[in-house]
């Protein structure tokens, strides 16, 4: 099981773009593990929380400690999959051995056992980017997963894929996050949200809304923004 | 048409001096496209995936190399090289090391910024996954060089075309030495202010034929590419 990164301590975060405040005063604990999932209309801010807990924006203001580190120096034990994933110009086998940790580049059947985990052993020696979507989104996270992360990032990871790769996406998902790993997963669709989350937070306006545990938030969100948005109104 | 017709003879009958002259282009340009593509490459790649004061005007200067003119080169390392200047002690001068120093310095900037270009779209695209992956460095400038193989090889090309038809420089710092530092483009230079058109055709057309093979590879490279979504 890696070390925990719990909990997650967001506070004040704050991120402007142009004069407007796209994260505004985000405070936030996670301390459970399993899986949160960070819904909310477009524009919420969602993606941009994600990417400032990877490291991958600074924030204007405000402070990120995942259990007692910074962003900066968690980054080797958390993995983010993108939305689209860039894959490198080479086969399926060679971009995992590329992102593999130095001792296991030299082992091919870790990589391939890595490969037959997301169903692509027999993809190994294909050119990456001549897999389907789906297939190079089961490659992005076997990759993310090669260096058994304690935090998993994943930005809407599942959007647009056949409903296969998404279901086996899912079991992935939740089959690490028993193991351990804690799971941080922005995503719109509902469905998803309520078969894969322990705990939602919801996001509006560049702030949290609400956050709390799966079943209630489903079953009596609190803020009208929330409400609306699980009653598959248009939230602005 | 006579001399069109001896020309013709000179190539398909391999006249040694015509091969002479073509084997030392070759060679004077091919060390330079090594040395120029080993100083241009890493240096384009860095340029364009580090972030430091200086670097816009640093590649700036780097797109303005590209258009030297080449007697203006020529000329720098003449003064380098010649008895009296600061390298002079290594008589160099009308040797073709001489003309592969020159020719070296006038297609770095032009493999190095074209290589930025490509590097720099890579990055963009690389950037996010590179951070997540923990990849800086060596090991980034050795993956972009590895995964921008393809449109690099169109960059090296490039230079290896500019290298081998230049005329100005080496002709400044070699002194087209018969059966020394005689190279294609200083033999046609010469046989055409001495009215021997047949040889400086059949130069002329070894050198067409050379562009168009080097342009063809440069094709080929890219539809091959293309074919394994690697371009």
């Amino acid at each position: 099981m890696p070390d925990s990164l719990l909990p997650i301590r967001i506070n004040n975060l704050q991120l402007t773009k142009g004069n407007r405040a796209v994260l505004d005063t985000v405070n936030l604990t996670i301390e459970d593990p399993g899986i949160t999932v960070i819904m909310g209309p477009n524009g919420a801010g969602k993606t941009l929380l994600l990417r400032c807990l990877h490291g991958l924006i600074e924030p204007d203001r405000g402070q990120i400690t995942l259990g007692k580190l910074s962003v900066a120096d968690s980054g080797h034990r958390q993995a983010m999959v993108f939305q689209h994933p860039v894959l490198l110009r080479r086969t399926a086998l060679q971009n995992l051995a590329f992102a593999a940790p130095r001792h296991a580049r030299s082992r091919p059947k870790q990589l391939i056992e890595a490969l037959e985990a997301v169903h692509l052993a027999d993809r190994a020696h294909q050119p990456a980017r001549m897999l389907s979507g789906g297939e190079q989104q089961r490659l992005a996270l076997a990759r993310a997963l090669l260096s058994k992360p304690a935090l998993l990032l994943l930005d809407e990871a599942t959007a647009s894929l056949d409903p296969a790769s998404v279901l086996l996406i899912e079991s992935l998902v939740k089959a690490q996050s028993i193991e351990g790993t804690k799971i941080v997963l922005v995503s719109h669709d509902q469905s998803q949200a309520r078969r894969l989350a322990d705990d939602v937070v919801f996001m509006s306006h560049g702030q949290v809304a609400e956050h709390g545990p799966a079943s209630p938030f489903f079953k009596t969100p609190v803020t009208p923004s929330a409400k609306a948005f699980l009653a598959g109104e248009i939230v602005l | 048409m006579n001399a069109l017709a001896e020309a013709f003879r000179l190539i398909t009958t391999l006249d040694p001096d015509l091969f002479e002259i073509l084997w030392l282009s070759i060679q004077v340009s091919l060390i330079a496209l090594v040395v120029a593509a080993v100083i241009a490459l890493p240096l384009g790649t860095w340029l364009a995936i580090t972030r430091f004061p200086g670097r816009k005007l640093s590649i700036l200067v780097l797109n303005a190399l590209m258009g030297m003119p080449p007697v203006v080169v020529g000329l720098i390392v003449y003064l380098m090289l010649s008895r009296s200047g600061p390298l002079g002690w290594m008589q160099l001068l009308y040797t073709p090391t001489a003309m592969i120093v020159a020719q070296m310095i006038l297609i770095t900037p032009i493999i190095a910024a074209l290589s930025n270009q490509v590097i720099e779209n890579l990055h963009q695209e690389y950037r996010d996954t590179f951070h997540s992956l923990g990849i800086t460095g060596r090991r980034a400038i050795v993956a972009y060089l590895v995964d921008a193989r393809y449109a690099l090889t169109t960059c090296i090309l490039a230079g290896f075309g500019r290298a081998i038809a230049e005329v100005g420089a080496v002709i400044i710092v070699g002194g087209n030495i018969d059966h020394l530092t005689r190279v294609m483009t200083t033999a046609i230079a010469l046989e055409t202010s001495r009215g021997n058109l047949t040889l400086a055709l059949a130069l002329g057309a070894v050198l067409l034929a050379l562009s168009l093979l080097v342009n063809a590879l440069v094709i080929a490279v890219r539809e091959q590419a293309g074919k394994r979504q690697y371009a």
